[in-house]
């Protein structure tokens, strides 16, 4: 049997999670189960059921996110449901929890997964290496898999059926760690499952320039991105830093303004679907990585860009 | 206080990545090879805990011979001796067993990884190590503070940020800003010479998969460039052409 894990992000479950049960469908044949922790909101597990998934089993008594005691609960219940291969959307709380279901599981693991499996002989999927740079190709060989996918790379496909919700109660495993704080950037598309990202560098020249970005950005329902020594002089917050050493984001529309696109920031970056580089020098490395440029002054070209999409929008 | 930093060794992040033998392997041929970015974060990190409160920090690497060298470069950065075991890194679950054998055989109070290796990017070795020993595991950690007999860590969440603080022994994976990463010196290099690098034979393992081959990128078309007069036409283009934006 097939299973997801389904982050329950405040209650609510994101694209990322409907595309691993998507995902899931396409790959299972026959029940796909769904492990949460905690309730979901109302109405929120009809979306699974869009996608394909017969069963969502919420976890209760859980108190805070521990990786140690996630992997145990949510491992415990696929393994009593019978799963044996199991999909995780790769975000930061599956990278906790994934690896240490594999382990429970005894399953062969791959993550940064962007393709369905290849299943004519063994399962092999595709995954990204070399921080962009690569392909790879990697069978699975132990009988349990899990495969954790790399936000939007694959297809969210209607499948829908109905959805029974059941609650167990958590086998009461023990942490050892204590959450004291947690800060979020409140109200923002988190950059790595966001659709279109607007980036910018050190052309912008310093932080007080960054209203354009943040005001080109809103208008298109856009993320905000940086370059590293932008993050580096604590012009932007490091959590927007991509590329190497950064996040590595995979949108459909990726805006760089004042980057000059070197190598280890295209490695976050170039897979995105379209790339856009705007920069004054015609001379700037992202261009050869880039679908459409544009050569000229971030300063003349932002407030046209601005004007083109609000006017766009109405 | 005993730390084990676990080292990937990796290909410079200038390289450009090519594959051989038909693109079944990474072509390693001129490439440079450097401790792998986020590992010298976490080794950095290692080495100002064991100085505040007397403990010793060990580097191990899965690897073959041709990684000494990288490794010596961690014992002149400051790290106290090296174990390396003797295998090809066939996978993250591979590697994580091979270095949870070491944990287990010679006991450590804090074991750190990086986020992931930037060669295969798996990002997978922290959680799996967490789940070998059955200790907390703590992942993308751009702090952490020991103090009384615990660590306090700030890791990344989705979109955004969160202390956890871990009784030991516990593993965490660094993340850019922990620290600025140590350069050895000429009394580290001369050091490292003497200073104990271990060799020890794989622990028996199952499979758990095969890199079968691999692929580049698809070249790109080249760029359309757009008239910096006429900058918002692109937006045109992006919603009526490329229908990517609503
Ligand atoms: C080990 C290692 C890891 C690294 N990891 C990363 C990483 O993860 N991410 C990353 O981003 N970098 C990384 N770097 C750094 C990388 O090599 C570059 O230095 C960095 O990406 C440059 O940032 P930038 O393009 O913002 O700045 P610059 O290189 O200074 O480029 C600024 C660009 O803005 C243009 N510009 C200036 N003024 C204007 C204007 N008014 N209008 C339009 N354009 C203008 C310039 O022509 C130039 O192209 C790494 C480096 C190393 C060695």
């Amino acid at each position: 049997m097939t299973g997801i894990y389904a982050e329950n992000s405040e209650g609510q479950f994101k694209k990322a999670v409907l595309e691993a049960a998507s995902y899931a469908s396409q790959i299972g044949n026959g029940q796909i189960v769904a492990v949460c922790v905690g309730q979901p909101n109302a109405g929120e597990a009809d979306k699974l059921a869009q996608y394909g998934v017969n069963k969502l089993i919420c976890i209760e008594g859980i108190s805070a996110f521990d990786a140690q005691v996630y992997g145990k609960e949510i491992a415990n219940v696929l393994i009593n449901q019978g799963v044996n291969q199991v999909v995780f959307a790769n975000t930061y709380e599956a990278k906790s929890v994934a690896p240490r279901v594999s382990v429970i599981m005894n399953a062969s693991m791959a993550s940064n997964v962007i393709e369905l499996p290849e299943t004519s002989n063994g399962f092999k999927v595709k995954r990204g290496v070399f921080s962009g740079k690569g392909f790879a190709y990697v069978t699975l060989d132990k009988a349990n898999k899990v495969i954790a996918i790399t936000p939007n790379s694959t297809e969210l496909k209607k499948q829908a059926t109905s959805i029974q919700i059941e609650t167990i109660q958590s086998s009461g495993s023990a942490g050892s760690t204590t959450i004291t704080s947690t800060t979020k950037a409140g109200g923002k598309i988190p950059l790595t499952e966001a659709e279109i990202v607007v980036s910018a560098g050190r052309g912008m020249k310093g932080p007080e320039n960054w209203g354009m970005v943040e005001e080109l950005a809103e208008i298109l329902g856009a993320a905000t991105a940086c370059s590293k020594p932008v993050s580096d002089m604590g012009w932007r917050p490091h959590g927007e830093h991509v590329g190497q050493t950064g996040i590595t984001i995979k949108p459909n529309l990726y805006i760089a303004i004042g980057i000059s696109g070197a190598i280890q920031h295209l490695a976050g970056v170039s897979s995105s679907k379209v790339i856009v580089a705007i920069n004054k020098d015609p001379e700037a490395p992202f261009f050869k990585a880039a679908d459409y440029g544009i050569v000229g002054d971030a300063f003349e070209v932002l407030p046209k860009l601005i004007s083109a999409a609000k006017a766009a929008k109405n | 206080m005993k730390i084990l930093v676990c080292m990937s060794v990796v290909p410079d992040t200038t390289t450009k990545i090519t594959f051989t033998d038909n693109n079944t392997k990474f072509n390693s041929q001129g490439v440079q090879f450097i401790i792998n970015p986020y590992d010298e974060l976490s080794l950095t990190k290692a080495l100002e805990i064991a100085e505040q409160h007397s403990g010793t920090v060990t580097v191990v690497n899965v690897g073959l011979a041709d990684a000494d060298a990288v490794i010596r470069k961690a014992l002149a950065i400051g790290a106290n001796d090296a174990i390396r075991i003797n295998a090809e890194p066939k996978d993250a679950q591979f590697v994580a067993e091979q270095i949870a054998a070491i944990v287990k055989a010679n006991g450590y109070d804090l074991v750190l990884t990086g986020r992931e290796s930037i060669d295969y990017n798996g990002g997978m070795v922290c959680s799996l190590l967490g789940a070998l020993l059955d200790w907390p595991s703590v992942n993308v950690c751009a702090k952490m503070v020991y103090n009384d007999g615990k660590i306090e860590f700030e890791r990344d969440i989705d979109g955004g940020r969160q202390t956890v603080v871990s009784n030991l022994p516990v593993v965490a994976s660094a993340q850019k800003d922990l620290c600025e990463p140590r350069i050895p010196n000429m009394k580290g290099i001369m050091a490292a010479r003497t200073k104990p690098l271990q060799v020890v034979e794989p622990a028996q393992v199952e499979v758990a998969s095969s890199y079968e081959a691999f692929e580049s990128p698809a070249a790109k078309q080249a760029v359309r460039m757009i008239d910096a007069e006429n900058a918002g036409q692109l937006i045109d283009i992006l919603k009526n052409e490329a229908k990517i934006i609503a």
